[in-house]
């Protein structure tokens, strides 16, 4: 449980730092004027509330993937284990979620700066290099399924195929929410900063499962 | 982009009343609307639960006289009882209940801040309760595996509910997590950003702290049950190893080899030991409101306080193994973690204390809400010492399966908790329904729940002690037992079934006060907090009316010297105070 409890202790210690700034030598019980910006939040002011949802939601999806990595790391030890061997496929599914990350990285930046007329390329690019990991990724276990590699056969595999799918299924959800943004940019309906928002936010979740993935990726390629 | 907070921009924003009957109460976005709902099921689901302790107790206490109750039932009752009761009931009336009540109105905020993702938690939740309930009725009934569902007996042929019931179990418990987290990530980040001006966070009261630092806690160890829950359906459905081991089952080989049960524990209780303290944390700070309003005095050692909360919320991440002692482990593994169980006692019994001391030299008023909040430091403390006790590796291994761990926890997270719940509806109820209830009533209700409830656990420390064997359907050839034992017993269901059934005068008292209770004052107690000051009593559709509060002071500024009343509500000005006061003194 150790990957688990640092995990853990890295997201409580976080926390920790901000709410002791927060009530270091502080005297509530004296009634005085606080400052204008007393009550906001350790990002800021109310424009920030969807990044602060989407940062607790990464901190639980933070706890999902280490306790499955906990797990994992348990289960190894058990004298049944067999390593089992990737898919090349398993490269190429990278590189296009690294290539995806990096062109939602460029669509953020052009809409930070207001450059309107590359976010329908960037956003669509995005969409179609991680629709592609997806995609690969499901013809990765097509493969192992044909050569034999069954979720049944040892405990190596069934790890492989919860962790790729579990990671996956955050990928479509992610998709859901750029599919909402894209949509509004290709009809030219919605807010220009509501977009940008979402497009902001969006490009932190892909960099945030881009991450997992690696890890992941090297969790399974070193086991 | 600029940075402005919510309460910054509130004439900014549009406030839409919902208008129809739907919109209104069925499909709300209102964070009090949702409340009630969420209050309602969890209630109802509680009920059902009420009703299988009430059938275990009979069995146990008049064993074979009742023929509708056979081992596989008994198994069932046991299982649906603690699971209904931990998660569906107490985990969803503090956070989703009392949190979605309280966050925004003692915040100084109109709603939460994703009403829309608030109103799909509720719907999410109650999907998880009907599936749960579904499965009290598929072929099978529902799983009897326990309420910790320890494979491999979990999903083995023999145990009830092996086809269908565990099946629905793990999906609800799924689907409940996933309504948790919608609403989980609401309150955080409700507290976090949408606080009024003025309310710092070291003003906030503790029922929010409390609130807050449970929901953390949940949003991280939830999913640990959620990972569990999804590998245990693995196991049953596609047939990997995870946590099954190579087993004979009535003499056939299910096909299962190298699984590790106790990787099933040490992610269950990951998850189970925190979830303790999500029960217990809101129940916390929800007492600490209670007893300083009617005692008419600060909560004493504010900060403390709070920061006991954040204490036992990181400590409870790493004591889990100590559910597990029975499992077996590296001696210095069981040192380690009886050692942080005790640590946790130091935290937990500086608020003991505070909680006693607010109480010194106060202005105690002996209400309804006034007596569950006393009666629950003693329930609380009963249950803590004996924790004390289970903490130790070599304490825990003779009584661990024994009826002193039921008696433990129930009186820990079961009966101290459920008194908060009814102290915090009793001191509410006035602001959610904007009437009185019965007071004389509301004392039968305490007295009777409070002494009834020590008929029913203390003895069980005597049952344990003797050596009477929980989760046993009957007792058998016990011959070390002495046939007092069985007297006990009796006595035992006699209580709980007196317990059960005044429960009924609860529900007597709210609805008669729902149809023709007295309209109430709109802050009946003299508390001090926001949600007391709102300007519509009951709050309407946006809480505050035109303008948000601006808070100038803490929660707790009652009896405050030099001032003629014996309270001060937080939205009141700095300007009505005396040069250079200093308040009390007492902190």
């Amino acid at each position: 449980m150790e990957i688990g409890l640092i995990t853990l202790a890295i997201i409580l210690a976080t926390l920790l730092g901000w709410l002791l700034k927060q009530s270091f030598n502080t005297q509530p019980w004296v009634a005085e004027q606080v400052s204008d910006t007393a009550h906001h939040g350790p990002f800021g002011g109310g424009s920030n509330t969807k990044l602060i949802a989407l940062t607790a939601f990464l901190a639980v999806v933070t706890s999902f993937f280490a306790l499955i990595m906990s797990a994992y790391s348990l289960r190894m030890e058990l004298g049944d284990w067999v390593p089992m061997t990737e898919p090349q496929l398993l490269w190429t599914n990278t590189l296009m979620l690294v290539v995806a990350s990096g062109v939602f990285q460029w669509t953020r930046n052009a809409a930070v700066k207001g450059q309107e007329g590359r976010l329908k390329p960037g956003l669509l690019i995005t969409g179609v290099l991680t629709l592609g990991f997806v995609l690969g990724q499901f013809i990765a276990w097509q493969q192992l399924q044909n050569s034999g590699q069954f979720i049944t056969n040892n405990p190596s595999n069934a790890f492989f195929y919860f962790l790729t799918g579990a990671h996956a299924v955050h990928i479509l959800g992610g998709l859901y929410v750029w599919g909402r943004a894209t949509l509004k940019v290709v009809l030219g309906t919605g807010e220009t900063s509501a977009i940008r928002r979402s497009i902001e936010l969006c490009t932190i979740y892909w960099h945030f499962l881009l991450l997992v993935w690696l890890i992941l990726f090297g969790l399974l390629l070193s086991t | 982009m600029s940075y402005v907070a919510y309460a910054d921009r509130d004439h900014e924003q549009e406030h839409h009343d919902p208008d129809t009957f739907i919109t209104k109460y069925i499909y709300s976005q209102d964070h009090k609307v949702i409340a009630i709902q969420y209050g309602i099921t969890a209630i109802f689901v509680g009920l059902i639960a009420l009703g299988l302790s009430a059938m275990m107790r009979l069995q146990l206490g008049f064993p074979d006289d009742f023929a509708f109750i056979n081992p596989e039932n008994y198994y069932q009752f046991i299982t649906m009882h603690g699971m209904i009761m931990v998660i569906y009931l107490l985990t969803a009336l503090f956070l989703g209940g009392f949190g979605n009540y309280l966050i925004p109105l003692m915040c100084g905020s109109r709603d939460m801040v994703f009403p829309f993702m608030n109103m799909l938690s509720y719907w999410v939740y109650l999907l998880s309760v009907i599936i749960l309930i579904i499965s009290f009725f598929v072929p099978g009934g529902s799983t009897g595996a326990g309420w910790t569902l320890y494979p491999p007996q979990a999903i083995s042929q023999g145990t009830p509910g092996i086809d269908l019931g565990i099946l629905l179990m793990l999906a609800s418990l799924a689907i409940f997590i996933v309504a948790f987290t919608m609403g989980g990530l609401n309150y955080v980040t409700t507290v976090l950003q949408a606080r009024c001006k003025g309310m710092t966070l070291m003003r906030m009261p503790l029922s929010v702290w409390g609130i807050f630092i449970a929901t953390i806690l949940g949003l991280l160890a939830f999913p640990a049950l959620l990972v569990s829950a999804i590998m245990m359906l693995f196991d049953k459905t596609l047939m990997t190893s995870f946590f099954m081991p190579a087993v004979s089952s009535m003499g056939t080989d299910p096909g299962y080899s190298g699984g590790s049960p106790i990787l099933f524990q040490h992610l269950f209780w990951f998850f189970g030991h925190p979830e303790v303290y999500i029960v217990a944390l809101p129940a916390f700070g929800i007492v600490s409101d209670l007893l300083s309003t009617h005692a008419r005095k600060n909560i004493f050692g504010y900060r403390m306080m709070v920061w006991a909360i954040i204490a036992i919320g990181g400590l409870s991440f790493i004591v889990w193994a100590h559910h597990m002692y029975v499992s077996g482990m590296n001696p210095y593994f069981g040192f380690f973690f009886a050692t942080t169980t005790l640590i946790i006692a130091v935290p937990t019994a500086i608020k003991v204390y505070n909680w006693v001391l607010t109480l010194w030299e106060g202005n105690i008023h002996l209400r309804v809400p006034m007596l569950f909040s006393i009666g629950f430091i003693f329930t609380f403390i009963h249950g803590g010492l004996t924790g004390l006790f289970l903490g130790n590796v070599t304490i825990d291994l003779p009584l661990s399966d024994t009826y002193f761990v039921v008696a433990h926890f129930h009186m820990v997270m079961g009966v101290s908790p459920v008194l908060v719940v009814f102290g915090a509806i009793y001191h509410w109820w006035p602001k959610i329904t904007g009437r009185m209830y019965n007071e004389t009533l509301g004392k039968w209700h305490f007295w009777m729940t409070f002494l009834g409830t020590y008929a029913i656990y203390l003895p069980m420390h005597y049952l344990g002690f003797a050596g009477v064997p929980r989760r046993y359907f009957a007792m058998g050839n016990t011959d070390f037992l002495p046939d007092s034992a069985q007297d006990l017993n009796a006595a035992i269901t006699v209580s709980a079934l007196f317990v059960a059934a005044t429960q009924i005068l609860f529900f007597i008292n709210m609805i008669w006060s729902l149809k023709s209770g007295p309209k109430s004052d709109p802050n009946p107690w003299d508390a001090t907090t926001l949600e007391w000051q709102t300007p519509d009593h009951p709050p309407k559709h946006g809480n505050w009316g035109h303008e948000l509060p601006e808070v100038h002071r803490w929660a707790y500024d009652y009896s405050v010297p030099g001032y003629e009343d014996d309270f001060i509500p937080q939205n009141v000005g700095t300007d009505i105070a005396p040069a250079g006061r200093d308040h009390g003194g007492e902190h």
